[in-house]
């Protein structure tokens, strides 16, 4: 596969790894945290931590849009499912994700709802033009790399005057969760030395728009692409920076991620879309200014507007250890409930919902090597 | 008796009744098609002399969607699922039945279609279909036509294969590329929208397995990773035998198309489905020899050695990736979803 | 987070839709979100949208950096 295979040669990326072990001053500890989930994912595939040396850690990120979504909005899309005349459309990622008395949209759907999987938002317009009698309401997730589509689709709709689908929202914004991450949270300063920027909201965003974070919390930020030998170019380069005591912004996706990204893209989100003054996300809690919702000019398409839901109000498990681990204060095993009885089968927070989030990663990937590691 | 109208004809309550319209479908269609003198007997079973040896039995049930699907059917599906399930353990599969279940409304030249398939398949793995059933379930409340197959052997003497048996230090054979049948269901799946050259696996193994034991007595097993694919099925036999395993991703077999589907949708190969595909652990001085065997037949020509059998109280069954790290093959409890994150 | 692949254009098949390749896996994506896009071009995809266009010269000089970093460790 075209410009997928060359960023994954294995001898490249033991050369790289030994790089970084040169380049690593031994009387420092280095704590980079990948912000975004599908690094966390690319992460643990390729057993990058084995290849990195001891005092360079990865911590990983919130950046997993399934994880972050609040158990409630994801019973109002339940609350939804359950009307009649509703067709709900969601992504694959939030079928199983469990929401409170062991519900899922899975589940929901083995009851009698009517739960449809898609990969394109765009399938809704069809499925509502098949349906005039029923309402279509798509279940939007995502950071700024999903959001375009979705922007895409109400506008589409609108062109095509279809008046039986709606969109229940729950986009969400990469900066104001970085910076979220590097506010202190009861007095702790931040633990972290520098981020791993996301691939795929970059590309949308541009690189210039984490120029606040060298600026304000002096933190180097290095955008990487995809693949293992992107994450190994852009760690050395993080390390680099830190060495000579630099903060700035560096781009190692420079083939997809400009400054600027898509401007278009985010022209139309910004006709679409407004940002909610303030958004609950699973595990860091209320962040300002971190999430969007639909423009009055849209309301029609807003499902907020065209149906009443309930807002109830989920507790999370009080021994709970997501929001640290969130902010990479804590480990996912130095989580109590880690392992026993949270896994990714019965997931009881945030960042072991999705195979993404920190702790569903580190327990797939990394059970094997801690085992093997206790009885050697 | 009138003719059955092939062309137009839909599946009616009557033709499950037992009466005329279902001696009809009988005669007409499955008799017909399958072909052998003991569905010429039109009796309620099938007698059947066996040869001497141990009796094997299996039964396997299809619900696939879509129906129809490039290199094969719900059909070929079914007459090669039981094949298969029956050949795992060395036996010489000597007969099938087969269970329709047939949803009111479903076109005839459908079923006529599926029939054609599984008698294609049974004449060219020489197993015969010799006694069935067919019920009628009102519209909307199938999926069209669900089909059970099952099946008898005769395992030969001095065989004992068995997923228990797997020792620490026996290696672990795969027979060829997988992920194969999986990512076909899923690009024949319209709503998806993706178009790729991918044909399912489905085939019978039976010759294949035959040749195996017949060289390599002391195989421990075979087991072909169907539903769950290949993490899963070597997970189930990681427990039953008590063990761990180790394998390396770089001997694992995948095409690429299959590949290109998995990166799309982020699924992971080793979690599709096979159904033509099996994995054979034996003893380390076997494997060699076995492997060769596997690649001389047209059903293993891709075979490969992916790994060994190791002492795990934990029973972890480990990748070691393209580089050197390695990561666990978890026990998934569902089938994986596509995801976009 | 974003699942997303570099593909192919093969065709443009109408206004703001392309038919892309990756493996030899087809689909017709949405491109609206894109200007000035020409068959032999490569896309970022996800969710059926391509979302930023590859510059090849650059990705040709990453794979030229990763491989001198890789050099001086032998």
């Amino acid at each position: 596969m075209k410009y997928v295979d060359v960023f994954r040669d294995a001898k490249l990326a033991h050369q790289l790894a030994q790089h970084i072990h040169q380049q690593a001053d031994p009387g420092r500890h280095y704590r980079l945290m990948e912000f975004c989930g599908g690094h966390t994912h690319a992460v643990f595939r390729y057993g990058l931590p084995a290849l990195l040396p001891d005092n360079v850690e990865l911590i990983h990120g919130p950046g997993c849009p399934v994880c972050v979504l609040p158990v409630a909005r994801l019973e109002q899309a339940l609350e939804l499912s359950r009307l009649p005349e509703v067709i709900l459309c969601s992504y694959g990622d939030m079928l199983r994700v469990p929401a409170g008395k062991g519900q899922s949209l899975l589940k929901a759907r083995a009851d009698g709802a009517d739960i449809r999987m898609l990969y394109s938002p765009l399938e809704t317009l069809a499925l509502a033009q098949q349906h005039p009698e029923r309402q279509v309401v798509f279940f939007a997730i995502g950071f700024e790399t999903t959001t375009p589509p979705t922007a895409v689709l109400i506008q589409r709709a609108d062109e095509m005057g279809i008046s039986n689908l709606s969109v229940l929202c729950n986009h969400v914004l990469t900066p104001a969760a970085m910076h979220a991450i590097l506010t202190p949270s009861e007095g702790e300063a931040t633990t972290i030395d520098g981020f791993i920027g996301p691939a795929h909201v970059s590309t949308v965003i541009g690189s210039e728009a984490y120029a606040p974070f060298p600026r304000q919390f002096g933190k180097p930020v290095v955008i990487a692409g995809f693949e293992p030998l992107d994450l190994l170019q852009a760690i050395s380069m993080l390390v680099g920076q830190l060495n000579r005591h630099e903060a700035r912004v560096e781009n190692q996706f420079s083939r997809a991620v400009t400054p600027d990204g898509n401007p278009k893209a985010r022209a139309l989100v910004e006709q679409v879309f407004e940002r909610r003054s303030s958004f609950e996300w699973r595990g860091l809690g209320e962040v300002p200014a971190s999430a969007l919702k639909i423009r009055p000019e849209y309301a029609r398409y807003d499902a907020e507007q065209r149906f009443e839901l309930s807002a109830p109000r989920a507790r999370e498990h009080p021994a709970c250890e997501c929001p640290a681990v969130l902010r990479g204060q804590k480990r996912p095993d130095q989580c109590r409930l880690f392992g026993t009885p949270c896994t990714p089968d019965n997931p009881l927070g945030a960042c072991m919902v999705s195979s993404e989030g920190a702790c569903a990663a580190w327990y797939r990937y990394n059970r094997g090597r801690i085992a093997m590691q206790e009885r050697e | 008796m009138s003719r059955l109208d092939l062309i137009n004809g839909k599946v009616e309550m009557a033709h499950g009744g037992g009466g005329r319209a279902m001696a009809q479908l009988i005669s007409q269609l499955f008799a017909q098609a399958f072909d052998n003198e003991w569905l010429a007997q039109g009796n309620d079973q099938a007698q059947l002399s066996l040869p001497a040896g141990r009796l094997a039995f299996a039964s396997d049930s299809h619900v696939v969607s879509p129906l129809f699907f490039p290199g094969g059917d719900i059909g070929s599906l079914a007459v090669h699922g039981t094949i298969n399930d029956l050949a795992m353990c060395g036996a010489r599969p000597h007969a099938l039945s087969v269970g329709f279940i047939l949803e009111e409304g479903f076109a005839l030249v459908e079923l006529a279609r599926i029939v054609e398939s599984m008698a294609q398949a049974s004449r060219e793995a020489n197993v015969p279909i010799v006694t069935g059933d067919t019920k009628v379930v009102e519209r909307g409340k199938g999926d069209g036509v669900f089909i059970n197959t099952s099946g008898v052997g005769i395992v030969p003497e001095g065989l004992d294969l068995s997923g228990d048996r797997a020792r620490p230090g026996d290696c672990i054979l795969l027979s060829g590329s997988v992920g194969d049948h999986g990512a076909c269901i899923l690009t024949q799946r319209e709503s998806l929208g993706f178009a790729a050259d991918i044909r399912s696996d489905s085939c019978a193994l039976h010759r294949l397995t035959q040749a195996m034991v017949a060289q390599v007595p002391q195989l421990r097993c075979m087991r072909d990773p169907t539903r769950g694919g290949l993490a899963n099925t070597l997970n189930e036999l990681a427990q039953q035998s008590g063990v761990g395993m180790q394998l390396e991703e770089a001997a694992i077999p995948v095409i690429q198309p299959v590949q290109a589907v998995c990166e799309l949708l982020g699924l992971d190969p080793l979690y599709l489905a096979n159904e033509g595909k099996l994995i054979a652990i034996c003893p380390p001085e076997q494997a060699s020899m076995l492997l060769d065997l596997m690649r001389a037949h047209p059903e293993g020509q891709a075979a490969a050695i992916i790994g060994t059998v190791t002492a795990d109280p934990q029973q972890f069954v480990q990748l070691r990736t393209r580089f050197g790290g390695n990561r666990l093959l978890d026990w998934l409890n569902s089938e994986p979803l596509p995801r976009i994150c | 987070m974003c699942l997303a692949v570099p593909v192919e254009v093969v065709a443009l098949t109408g206004p703001g839709r392309a038919l892309a390749d990756m493996g030899g896996v087809r689909r017709e994506i949405d491109v609206s979100l894109l200007d000035d896009l020409e068959v032999g071009d490569f896309v970022i995809l996800h969710v059926g949208f391509a979302l930023q266009k590859l510059d090849r010269v650059e990705a040709e000089k990453t794979l030229a950096m990763l491989q001198q970093m890789a050099a001086q460790q032998q």
